[in-house]
């Protein structure tokens, strides 16, 4: 029995992980004043560009790298066209998606039927062998760990570092920021970028750690939860962590469901962990205690005047 | 101008600046000289080029022609950090504060790097101390009240020690003890050395406390005169280019109870909201009452109360000619009489992105003939929209211009002139001429003043005591949700009136 839950848990880690980082970095985007509608496009392309680099070279470690780096390259074509034209920021994030999923579509063309051995979890002799907790605690996929170490970061980054502070004021009002001396667009490009790097690694760990091939839309939609998340977690971090567990959660457990043939259709079945992470999070933030609205120059393009 | 260099070298001269935006000179050849020590008001209508220059100083704006001295060497202030680290400060009339941060981040986010959370807090309790400028530093700011917001445009200014402080409007929203503190805070910078530009429309203040002022109008200077040998009167007139004529008299002649509050009491709104406390007011037919307040003391919502925005608890409440209607919605109210005008001009009186007569038709539809059944007739729209332009001489680009593209004091025109047109039987406004320059407070005060002597019963709801004074026949004051009992305008000091906003016994009123 305890097996059965621990393998439940560890499959809700799985599915978990992708979500929390690319949310995360999507998160400190919009914290800066820029809505980034392209996270799928940018997973995508961080998942085929991780698994083409690393079938390659061999070397799953270059793959991730280079995941991160082709995710921060597409960011910069957003930053480019939203920052230094000062385009619209939907329509922007909405082109970037679908150029992300064609171009990593293109990427991995020559890799699709090929797979790869996943990034093993990390084993640590002794403790990983620990009843119950071992594995939990200390057998997961180094993604793992770092995700939560990212969620730890970016609160601690916003609500502790000077850095933070200007970054939240920059997407709180970018004209009263500008009169202050803030450098209103450098901090949006450089959160750009860290929002690209987020997804792209989340791509990459779809592609070398969850299911280690690539295939055309094997992110499934998962850029869109992931924004999605953001939104309902009302800007903060831990709750976006929350959130992204109760999404894998949800998900392992229609799955077991479906498996179990309850007798309910599989489409509703399919639809619950959506259905069931945002009444949660819906719940959470009508509570409205310390919670945040949405950063008041979000989505509206900064032009300096002079 | 002669340049000197070094210790002589005045603080900043500014010589023959020009800014002009398309067809419009908003700055043409303007020079002004500070010198540390010296208190400079900035005259002028709105308009007249005072944000702009300001603007340019603080290195928001670059000029199209003319120099920057800041000790004798030329500069360019090519953004606002660069006009920081010279040691220019700014404390904004539109403040620029951020709202979902709390007081002490506000702050921090324009220190320089590297400043300690605990010791800025430490900081700003020591200001608040010296400066009477009290704040809780773990508030965010969409809680707190217009005047406490301003505090913290000056701490944070003060924190960052400048040579040079540019003040635009900064008693706007104060009482007068706070404003006096003010000015002690402002003549103690002075005698430290700090060179202070002050921008105001209250020219009392000028003559007090400035020693030199430049006036402005039409982007150029007219005058650079010593204020504390000039009337309040001389200014205005060198500002408009010509006499403003004053507020007509008029009998206080009351008749028939109009507008009643009976014990109104209410939970606040939002979380960090005022309550108000068992309010009971009767406002006449003929008369202007006047409710004096600290912004942040309950009048927001008492307004939204009024006006039907928001219900009262019981709808006996609430009275208009007798009849209660604390639960009507905001039509229902205005069929029957009412007109109601908040204080937030540009996105609750009107909206910046639609037209004028869209505009009038946002808030006359019911208790007009702009909209029968639902579709709106442009025409009469239009033809009312243009009554009003014409009748409350609003300046206006087009008569279709959007809301948003009006100046501030023409825009506040044109909305108090859509509720007066209708010819209400009650009218509540809440600080009719918040930042509108002279002549048209004026023109706005004699509309209040002719609205009155026709038999309407006129709530106005005012921060500003010299306003109240003006053209209110009974003040009461409003404090943490409690309003006091009226009294006759004629018999009570101002002193009064600025000790009651604070909570203080001024003169015996009701419990």
């Amino acid at each position: 029995m305890i097996g059965f839950w621990e393998s439940i848990l560890l499959t809700v880690i799985t599915a978990a992980t992708p979500l929390l980082i690319a949310a995360l970095g999507e998160l400190i985007v919009e914290k800066s004043g820029v809505l980034n509608l392209g996270v799928e496009g940018m997973m995508a392309v961080g998942a085929s560009t991780g698994f083409a680099v690393a079938t390659l070279t061999d070397s799953s470690l270059t793959g991730v790298l280079a995941g991160i780096g082709a995710g921060m390259a597409l960011s910069l074509v957003f930053a480019l066209v939203t920052l230094g034209f000062a385009a619209n920021q939907v329509a922007a994030g909405l082109a970037l998606t679908i150029l992300g999923l064609g171009l990593a579509g293109l990427i991995g063309a020559k890799f699709v039927g090929t797979s790869r051995i996943a990034i093993p979890p990390i084993h640590i002799p002794g403790l990983s062998e620990l009843p119950l907790v071992g594995k939990l605690v200390f057998g997961q996929s180094p993604f793992f760990y770092l995700s939560v170490a990212l969620a730890v970061g970016v609160a601690w980054f916003l609500k502790k570092t000077r850095a933070g502070l200007s970054l939240r004021s920059i997407g709180e009002n970018h004209s009263s920021a500008h009169a202050l001396g803030l450098k209103v667009l450098r901090t949006r490009l450089l959160a750009i970028l860290f929002g690209g790097a987020c997804a792209g690694l989340a791509g990459a760990y779809l592609s070398l750690v969850y299911t280690p091939f690539w295939s055309p839309g094997m992110t499934a939609g998962r850029g869109w939860i992931a924004l999605a998340l953001v939104v309902f977690a009302s800007w903060l971090p831990l709750r976006v962590f929350l959130g992204a567990y109760l999404f894998g959660g949800a998900t392992i457990l229609q799955m077991h469901a479906q498996a179990a043939s309850l007798g309910l259709p599989s489409q509703a079945l399919s639809a619950f962990p959506y259905i069931a992470t945002i009444i949660a999070l819906v719940l959470i933030s009508m509570r409205r205690v310390g919670a945040t609205p949405a950063p008041g120059s979000l989505g509206t393009a900064f032009v300096p005047p002079r | 101008m002669a340049e000197v260099e070094g210790a002589d070298a005045p603080l900043c001269v500014l010589d023959g600046i020009v800014k002009r935006f398309g067809d419009l000179t908003a700055n043409d050849h303007v020079s002004l000289t500070l010198r540390t020590g010296e208190i400079h008001a900035l005259l002028g209508e709105n308009g007249a080029g005072k944000s702009t220059l300001v603007k340019i100083l603080d290195g928001l704006l670059a000029p199209d022609d003319g120099r920057i001295l800041w000790q004798g060497r030329p500069v360019t202030l090519a953004n606002p950090e660069e006009a920081a680290s010279l040691g220019i400060g700014m404390v904004f009339q539109h403040f620029s504060l951020f709202d979902n941060l709390t007081v002490a981040e506000n702050i921090a986010v324009a220190m320089p790097a590297g400043v300690r959370l605990r010791v800025l807090n430490k900081r700003i309790q020591e200001l608040g101390d010296r400066y009477g400028l009290a704040l809780d530093p773990k508030r965010e700011v969409w809680t707190l009240s217009a005047g406490e917001r301003q505090r913290i445009e000056i701490v944070r200014a003060l924190l960052r020690e400048p040579k040079l402080l540019i003040l635009d409007e900064p008693t706007s929203v104060l009482t007068p003890q706070e404003a006096d503190n003010l000015f002690t805070t402002l003549e103690e910078l002075a005698r430290q050395g700090c060179a202070l530009l002050y921008i105001s429309h209250k020219l009392e203040e000028v003559t007090r406390l400035c020693d030199r002022a430049t006036i402005l109008r039409g982007g150029r200077v007219v005058a650079t005169c010593n204020p504390r040998e000039e009337t309040p009167q001389k200014l205005a007139s060198l500002m408009v280019g010509s006499a403003i004529p004053p507020l007509r008299d008029r009998d206080h002649r009351p008749a028939d109870v109009r507008l009643s509050l009976r014990g109104l009491s209410a939970p606040p709104a939002e979380l960090h909201g005022i309550a108000l406390r068992n309010v009971s007011l009767d406002i006449r037919g003929g008369e202007i009452l006047g409710l004096a307040g600290v912004a942040g003391n309950g009048q927001s919502e008492l307004f939204e109360i009024l006006s039907g925005e928001r219900a009262a608890p019981d709808r006996g409440m609430v009275l208009i000619d007798g009849e209660a209607c604390g639960d009507a919605g905001i039509d229902a109210r205005r069929r029957q009489g009412a007109a109601f005008l908040p204080e937030e001009r540009n996105g609750h009186a009107a909206v910046g992105a639609l037209s004028l007569p869209d505009n009038v038709v946002l808030s006359r539809h019911a208790t007009s003939d702009i909209a029968p059944s639902g579709v709106i007739a442009f025409d009469k729209a239009r033809a009312l929209s243009d009554a009003i332009i014409t009748k409350f001489d609003v300046r206006t680009p087009s008569p279709l211009a959007d809301a948003g593209k009006l100046s501030g004091g023409n825009l506040q025109k044109f909305v108090v002139g859509r509720e007066i047109i209708g010819n209400p039987r009650v009218l509540v406004i809440d600080n009719p001429t918040w930042g509108v320059d002279a002549g048209a407070a004026v023109l706005i005060r004699q509309a209040l003043i002719d609205l009155a002597a026709a038999g309407t019963a006129v709530l106005m709801i005012s921060q500003d005591l010299d306003e109240i004074f003006a053209i209110a026949d009974r003040i009461a004051v409003i404090h943490h949700g409690t309003v006091t009992a009226p009294v006759d305008a004629r018999s009570v000091a101002r002193e009064d009136v600025g000790l009651m906003m604070t909570g203080g016994q001024g003169v015996s009123h009701a419990a």
